[in-house]
Parts: C-alpha cells; structure tokens; sequence
C-alpha cells in the first residue's frame, strides 16, 4: 500500500511527538508562513550564534529553532525534523540541507537522498510522490529559510 | 399504438446505473485499481459525453469566431452561440438578452462590482451603481471568496463599508439583525444561495424583500443551486445571479451573469475590446446593448453550446429528481457519516434546506490527512477551507474535508465514505 510508503513511522512519531516546539527567546527573526490551499500555518523562530564574534554570515551556528504550527502530519512531522536536522549547524550546512530537502520534495518519488545529509527526513521521499502534499513538507523549511534572511537583513541595518 | 402517454419516462428516481453510463470518466480506476468513488463535485462536476460530442461537434462542423465575419460558418457559429444562450436562459426562467457569458461565476460578480464603482457610474441617473464612503455592501460570514472578496476590493475603492450577516452554530444565517444590517444605507446584498462548505440553503425570499424595502441591489452567487435543484430567476425576485458551467456538467472557462434587463442596460462595461462597442472613434467609444456590451473579445462559443447541452442533459433528467436525489443522498450522508465515531458534521444536521455538501471534521486527523487515505481508497474528495477561510475561523476550525453529490453519486459511494473513515482513523491510531 503506498499509504505506508508516504506515512513512516518516523513521520508519524514525529507528528504525534514534535521535538523542540514552542516559541523561544532569543532569536534573532521570526517568520510566519501559511498554505494557503488549506490554511495551515506555522510561525518559526530562528537563533543565530556568529561564527567568531562578529558578524552574522554563513559560518554562524543555529543555536535554536522553535515553532508552534497547526496543520497536517506532513507539515508538523516536517518542521519537527528540521529541528534536529538544524539546530547545532552552520547557516551554511542548513542550506545545503534544505537544498538537498528540496530536491528530494520535487523528485516526484525518483529522489534517492543522502542518509548523510538528511537524516529522519528521508522518510519524506514518499511524500514526493504527491505533488499536493509537497508544499505541506516544505512550509516549515521555508519559514526556516526566510527568518534566517530576515536575521540577516536585520543584522545588515 | 399504446396508450402509455400518462406516463413520462422521467419520472421517480433516477437510474445512476443509465446515468453513469454516460460519463466516461467515473469507470476509470484511481491509485492501484481503485474504483472512482468521485465526491468532489462541488468543486467541479463529470461532463457526460453529451456535452464532450456538443462542443466537439461545434468545432467539427461550425467553428468560426462568432459575431463578426459574414461567412456561412460564422453565421453557424453565432447562430449556435445565440440559441445557446436561450438554451440557458430558459434552464433559469430568464430571457436571453438577461444572460451574459463571463469566464466564470467569479468573473461574474467581478462585472457587478465593478459596474458599482466605474466612473461612467457617478451620473445622477445611475445611482443604483454609485457606491461611496457612508454606503454599506452586506455579505455573509459564510461566502466563497469569489463572492467575498470582490466585494472587499469594492469597499476599499469606494470608501464604502463592508458588513456581514453572521452564521449561527448550526451553520445557518442568523437572520435576527436583518432590519439592521439591510438599512437605507445597504447599496448591495450578495449571499449564496447555498453554501459550498455548509450546504445551507438560505431564505432568499425575506433577505430580497428587505433589499428591495431599502432599494438595494440584490446579487446571489446561485454556483451550487443552478446545478442541484431547479432555480427560476423570475421567482427569486434578486437583480443579479451567477453560477459557472463546469459545476453543473458543462465545460470549463463558462459562467452565466443573469441580470434583471433594465439594470443591464443601465450598466457601464466592466471589460472592454472587441465586439462590446457602439461606435469608436480615436479619442472615444459608445456601448454595444447588452449582453453583447459585456462580452469583449471573442467569446467562448463552443462552451456555450457546450454548456446549452448540459442544461438539455439536466433538463431532459429533471431537475426536480436531481434534487430529490441529492437530497436523498445528503439524509443518507449525514446518518452514515454522521455516526462514524469522533466525526463531526459541519453545517445543518438534518437535510431540510441543506444541499449536498457535507462537510466534517475527524477528531484527531487533519483533514489533508484523511483526505490521503480516502484517496488511496479511490474516494476522491476536496479538504482544506474550501474557499472559505473565514467560515472556518469563524467555526473555529482551520479545514474541513467535504464530500459533495450529484445526479450520478449512489448509496454506494456513501458507504465506500464511512468505509474509508473508519480506514483512516485504524490508519492513524485514533480509533482500534
């Protein structure tokens, strides 16, 4: 059944069990996305430590992710691994995942992802074959994208 | 010769077996060999064959832009495209100089809207369309954005003041206000007919009457009351009402804006070109007569015959049987999947002035979710907000999954629902 190749355990256990949700202080940018094919949302928080002391770049370490969200277990389970997946990473490292997160959403079933680089979110390469879901695996992850710019930009004023 | 002429072959309930028959696509299979259990037409209708040969003959044997040119194919054309249009005027108790082809319903109370607040409007003779700040454009809390929305826009134009009619717990319009809200202030009432998400059939009759009391206009979004029961303009006492073609069996890319004649005529364009003019001159134009004056460019003909045999296809059922059906359906509907366990119905609980739209929640499951595993059982229903986000925040709910019927749904594709519920909650773990 191709339910079970969509719904893993780890998606599951994640929805049921989301790692580091809440909202936290301090960060640096909050981002609030919403789908808006059906309304759900999430409001993403990101902490940014400098690499040296100095400027933010891309050498900076995400010391923290925090979220609340309401919507599907695809988009909960999602924005919970990005949690794990990122927190302790440099900016850098973080995009590369993302990149590599997004490729795997929009391979439409064909991706064949990197253990290495994404971990628990290789449980998602089912999702990818249901292009109406994709925008729900990839809402957190673009709210992560968008709050580390907006950290940026503030940072750059 | 038998004498059975007592006995109209259209009667009683319909034959879904015969009905089906027509429509090529609920044969197919979805996902792994599932069976189409098709739940979704109140996002958009199957088109039997008979509307697919109409518009492919048009192309086959009469195509040709309609309207202009005087080639033999171009009189077929128009002559197609224009009894067309009396095809669907007469399927709504209107004229056809009253129906006016727009892209879509939402397109159709765009023109409207639009008309309100056009310059060409602010002469003393058209102040039904002047629209300004201290004016109020009531809607309700229940609407489809495409009857929402463009009224939102309207309002910020003109400086005039939105206002809406709030939707009790029941999923009912909460008439109490009525005298207040409709004031002499009120330019415009714009309510569905029936809600998409609720099912609601609303009272037109007293809504009109406290309208015209006020001398407001009175627009009606009629896209789930044209296909599923019979509507007759001349006795709903509105001004205007639209509906789209490809929820009631016909094409894509059609939709209706019925208006009362003299308010038509009254009306400034809202979309200008091509074939909508009177005369033009390099620095100025003059009007075609409606509905032409509406209809810029050239326009969508093979729909329009397309649509016409949609109308001939419902006719020849009967829309009062299609109505009878769906309305046996949605009873059947609400106690099936009424009594799964942790479903919540939303909307009207009992099918009396409740069309077939049921929407629910399952405690413990997101409706994107469900929706999955109803799919991978080939039930192929709609979830999310359905258009109507604030009806739902309103409710308190952020999406709900839908289940909607026309003339060609069974019993069957009811039980194949509950079935697939239950599925999704052992599925998920709420339910053993």
């Amino acid at each position: 059944m191709q339910l079970d190749a969509m719904y893993q355990e780890i998606i599951l256990d994640h929805y049921r069990n989301p790692h580091h949700k809440g909202l936290r202080d301090p960060h640096n940018a909050e981002a609030h996305h919403i789908n808006p094919t059906c309304g759900d949302e999430v409001t993403l928080r990101v902490a940014l430590t400098p690499a040296d002391g100095a400027a933010l770049d891309d050498h900076a370490v995400v010391s923290d992710v925090s979220y609340e969200g309401m919507g599907c277990s695809i988009s909960q389970a999602s924005t919970s691994v990005l949690t794990d997946l990122l927190i302790g990473r440099t900016v850098a490292e973080g995009m590369a995942t993302l990149e590599a997160f997004t490729e795997l959403m929009q391979s439409r079933g064909q991706g064949e992802p990197d253990e290495d680089v994404l971990e628990d979110a290789v449980a998602f390469a089912g999702v990818s074959k249901y292009p109406a879901r994709v925008k729900c695996a990839l809402l957190g992850w673009m709210a992560w994208k968008d709050a580390v710019s907006q950290s940026f930009e503030k940072e750059s004023v | 010769m038998t004498l059975r002429e007592s006995v109209r072959p259209d009667t009683g309930p319909i034959d879904t077996t015969a009905v089906r028959k027509d429509f090529p696509i609920l044969s197919r299979t979805v996902r792994d060999g599932r069976p189409l259990v098709y739940l979704d037409s109140g996002a958009t209708s199957q088109k039997p064959r008979q509307v697919l040969e109409a518009e492919r003959g048009f192309y086959e044997r009469h195509n040709a832009a309609v309207h202009r040119g005087a080639h033999q194919l171009a009189e077929e054309a128009t002559d197609a495209y224009e009894a067309a249009r009396e095809t669907i005027a007469r399927f709504i108790g209107g004229d056809a100089g009253e129906v006016v082809f727009t892209k879509n319903a939402t397109e159709a109370i765009n023109l409207v809207a639009y008309a309100m607040s056009n310059a060409a409007t602010a002469e003393d003779g058209l102040r039904r369309f002047q629209v300004g700040p201290g004016d109020e454009i009531v809607v309700t809390e229940m609407e489809h954005h495409a009857n929402l929305v463009p009224w939102q826009q309207l309002c910020r134009r003109t400086g005039a003041t939105l206002r809406w009619f709030p939707v009790t717990e029941e999923g009912r319009l909460d008439l109490s206000d009525l005298e207040e809200l409709v004031n002499e202030r009120t330019r415009v009432v714009a309510f569905a007919h029936q809600s998409n998400v609720l099912g609601t059939v609303n009272p037109v009759a007293p809504i009109a009457a406290r309208a015209r009391e006020v001398g407001a206009l009175v627009v009606l979004d009629a896209c789930q009351s044209v296909p599923h029961m019979p509507v007759d303009v001349s006795a709903l006492d509105v001004d205007f009402l639209a509906f789209s073609g490809h929820k009631m069996l016909g094409p894509n890319g059609i939709g209706v804006l019925w208006g009362r004649r003299e308010l038509l005529e009254a009306m400034p364009p809202f979309i200008t070109g091509g074939s909508m003019i009177g005369v033009v001159h390099m620095d100025h134009s003059t009007w075609a007569e409606p509905p032409q004056r509406f209809e810029a460019g050239v326009p969508m003909a093979p729909q329009a015959v397309a649509l016409a045999a949609a109308c001939d296809y419902l006719t020849a059922v009967g829309m009062d049987r299609v109505a009878e059906h769906e309305h046996a359906l949605t009873a059947y509907a609400l106690e099936r999947v009424g009594a799964v366990e942790d479903v919540r119905i939303v909307g009207p609980a009992e099918a009396v002035d409740r069309g077939g739209a049921v929407s629910f929640t399952v405690e413990g499951i997101h409706p994107h979710d469900l929706g999955q595993v109803l799919d991978d059982k080939g039930v192929e229903v709609r979830v999310g907000h359905h258009c109507a986000w604030p009806l739902h925040r309103k409710l308190g709910i952020v999406a709900t999954t839908r289940a909607s019927f026309y003339l060609y749904n069974t019993l069957e594709d009811v039980d194949a629902l509950a079935d697939a519920i239950r599925d999704a909650q052992r599925f998920f773990g709420t339910r053993p």
